[in-house]
């Protein structure tokens, strides 16, 4: 057996674009020849309720369907950091938007990794809604769960038309982060 | 009608709700009627973006009660139609659910569950209609039921859930749950060819109006429909073979209920979709439909990698119950676990049928969430001990 597995979860409120980057990621992991299963859990509020994005990307096909011990967790609020860090693995990487979340885990196992996402969606691209899309390029740059080159092709078909370039650019400035 | 573009063949990586109406569309459905609800709208609104397309009518109704109403009057003019909601517009569809049956109207209702009773929670998945679906309208009669357990299953079972309905004449349920309406995996498309359709048996349209018997066959009466030159008079109060109402006999009660019950009960073992792993030397079965039934086979495989004899039962037919099946695969086992994300809506149907074993009706830990690895294999051990 050699099935390589990884849960990853994101979390944030609604609007900040969890879901999107979910379904992206997980488009990406077939693009990479991967499998992969995207799921999502909200409340009844469009913006502003807590909102929550798993994938699970495997080598082979994936039979229990859902996030126990994510390998990697995305915060993207404190609220969401307090609520859904605590399955994170030990060994797990923590990637927040350090100027949305002030409070990490005492637990000092984890790796934790972090930019201001939002600020530089905001400021740079002049579109703080691509904030997701710059934690996607970072997330993919700084783990490898998928290809750089598989987010690319993800885009289209996957993010509303007309907005692909941007979503690119967005991508491309976290993955460069990384190196920041 | 334009059937270009129906069949989008391909592979994606699909959300469950959306496989379902493509599902649809590539069974031929061509009319939808519904009220949006959580954790089911996307159905809809993808139905509503698709069937102009194809030549197709959506309609969003005031509510489910007319929903229901509309898709039975769709199916009298011979087109196939659906609706979908979730468990609290079940409730209100119960009524005209029966008049489907007892008009021996083909249909495709998908119900994708939500937390309840009431309004409930809208997005938590949840179990809870598992016999609302089979018992919910007054009276008697039998249900036709499928749980889905992927994106792809979404797919899939609407185009047999339409298949059924047509054949069978009848109401058929599509039983999802929020998470399998929701998850996005791998879905494929076959070609337009390749996929099964099958269509109900119309009258002759040369044959007198008044000598058609479109009812209360246990073979399946022809149907006769508008619009085709078909005369019926169509109740759903008690009636006979040529839908002439007969409010007053018993004997006329006894033939309409047994013939209706009778065109579902004989074909159970016909219906019976059962997924199965390790059943045959299993001292302990996981049984699960639906999602659940997919942590079921997970958690038996990581029992059998521990050396634990396990096993795994998956009813993708839920209604009528697959009795001959389950207890075959369930003879040699000890114990037989039931795992619901409810309180154990199915399991009293199990306990009844399996006499010679140990039969556990196990929710998981937390309603509303997949049933833990950990929690099932610390109940595992416990009954090899």
């Amino acid at each position: 057996m050699n099935n390589s597995v990884t849960e990853i979860r994101l979390a944030g409120f609604g609007g900040q674009g969890v879901v999107l980057a979910g379904v992206l990621l997980g488009r990406a992991a077939l693009e990479d020849g991967m499998h992969a299963v995207q799921n999502q859990s909200y409340g009844a509020e469009a913006r502003g309720g807590a909102a929550r994005s798993e994938v699970i990307i495997a080598t082979e096909p994936i039979i229990y369907p859902e996030v126990t011990a994510p390998h990697v967790m995305v915060a993207l609020s404190q609220a969401a950091l307090d609520r859904y860090v605590a399955d994170l693995r030990p060994d797990g990487t923590l990637i927040v938007d350090d100027e949305l979340v002030a409070r990490l885990p005492a637990d000092a196992s984890h790796r934790i990794l972090g930019c201001g996402f939002t600020r530089i969606a905001t400021t740079e691209l002049e579109r703080g809604i691509v904030a997701n899309m710059v934690m996607l390029g970072y997330l993919a740059r700084a783990t490898g769960v998928v290809s750089l080159e598989a987010l690319h092709r993800a885009v289209p078909g996957g993010v509303p038309s007309g907005t692909e370039a941007l979503n690119v650019r967005a991508i491309d400035r976290g993955a460069a982060l990384v190196n920041d | 009608m334009s059937e270009q573009g129906a069949v989008r063949t391909g592979r994606y990586f699909m959300q469950g709700n959306e496989a379902c109406a493509e599902g649809a569309l590539a069974a031929g459905c061509r009319f939808f009627a519904g009220y949006p609800i959580t954790p089911a709208t996307e159905i809809a609104e993808h139905m509503a973006g698709r069937l102009p397309g194809v030549g197709g009518v959506f309609i969003q109704m005031e509510d489910e009660i007319s929903s229901m109403a509309s898709v039975i009057g769709a199916s009298w003019t011979g087109v196939l139609s659906m609706t979908a909601t979730s468990g609290p517009g079940i409730s209100l569809m119960q009524e005209n659910l029966g008049y489907a049956v007892a008009t021996e109207t083909p249909c495709v209702i998908v119900d994708v569950q939500r937390g309840g009773p009431s309004t409930g929670i809208p997005a938590v998945p949840f179990q809870g209609d598992m016999v609302q679906v089979r018992r919910g309208s007054h009276g008697e009669y039998e249900a036709v039921a499928f749980a889905p357990a992927s994106a792809q299953e979404m797919f899939d079972l609407t185009i047999l859930a339409f298949n059924t309905a047509e054949r069978l004449r009848t109401p058929v349920f599509l039983l999802a749950d929020a998470a399998v309406g929701h998850m996005r995996e791998i879905v494929e498309i076959p070609a337009a060819d390749s996929i099964e359709r099958l269509r109900r048996t119309l009258p002759d349209a040369e044959a007198d109006p008044y000598a058609i018997k479109g009812f209360l066959d246990p073979d399946v009466a022809p149907m006769p429909v508008f619009g085709r030159g078909h005369k019926a008079h169509v109740t759903g109060s008690c009636h006979d073979a040529y839908g002439m109402r007969n409010v007053v006999d018993a004997q006329a009660l006894d033939t309409f209920v047994r013939v209706l019950a009778a065109k579902i009960r004989r074909r159970t073992r016909e219906l019976a979709v059962i997924e199965t792993g390790n059943t045959a030397d299993a001292q302990v079965i996981l049984v699960g439909y639906g999602l659940v039934g997919r942590a079921a086979q997970a958690i038996s495989l990581q029992a059998r990698a521990a050396g634990l004899p396990v096993g795994w039962i998956r009813p993708v037919t839920v209604w009528p119950f697959p009795d001959q099946e389950l207890r075959e695969h369930c003879a040699a086992a000890r114990n037989v676990v039931i795992m619901e994300n409810n309180l154990g809506q199915m399991a009293p149907y199990f306990q009844a049928l399996l006499k010679d074993q140990l039969v556990w009706s196990l929710p998981p830990q937390i309603l509303g969430t997949l049933h833990h690895p950990d929690y099932i294999m610390s109940h595992i051990e416990e009954m090899l001990k």
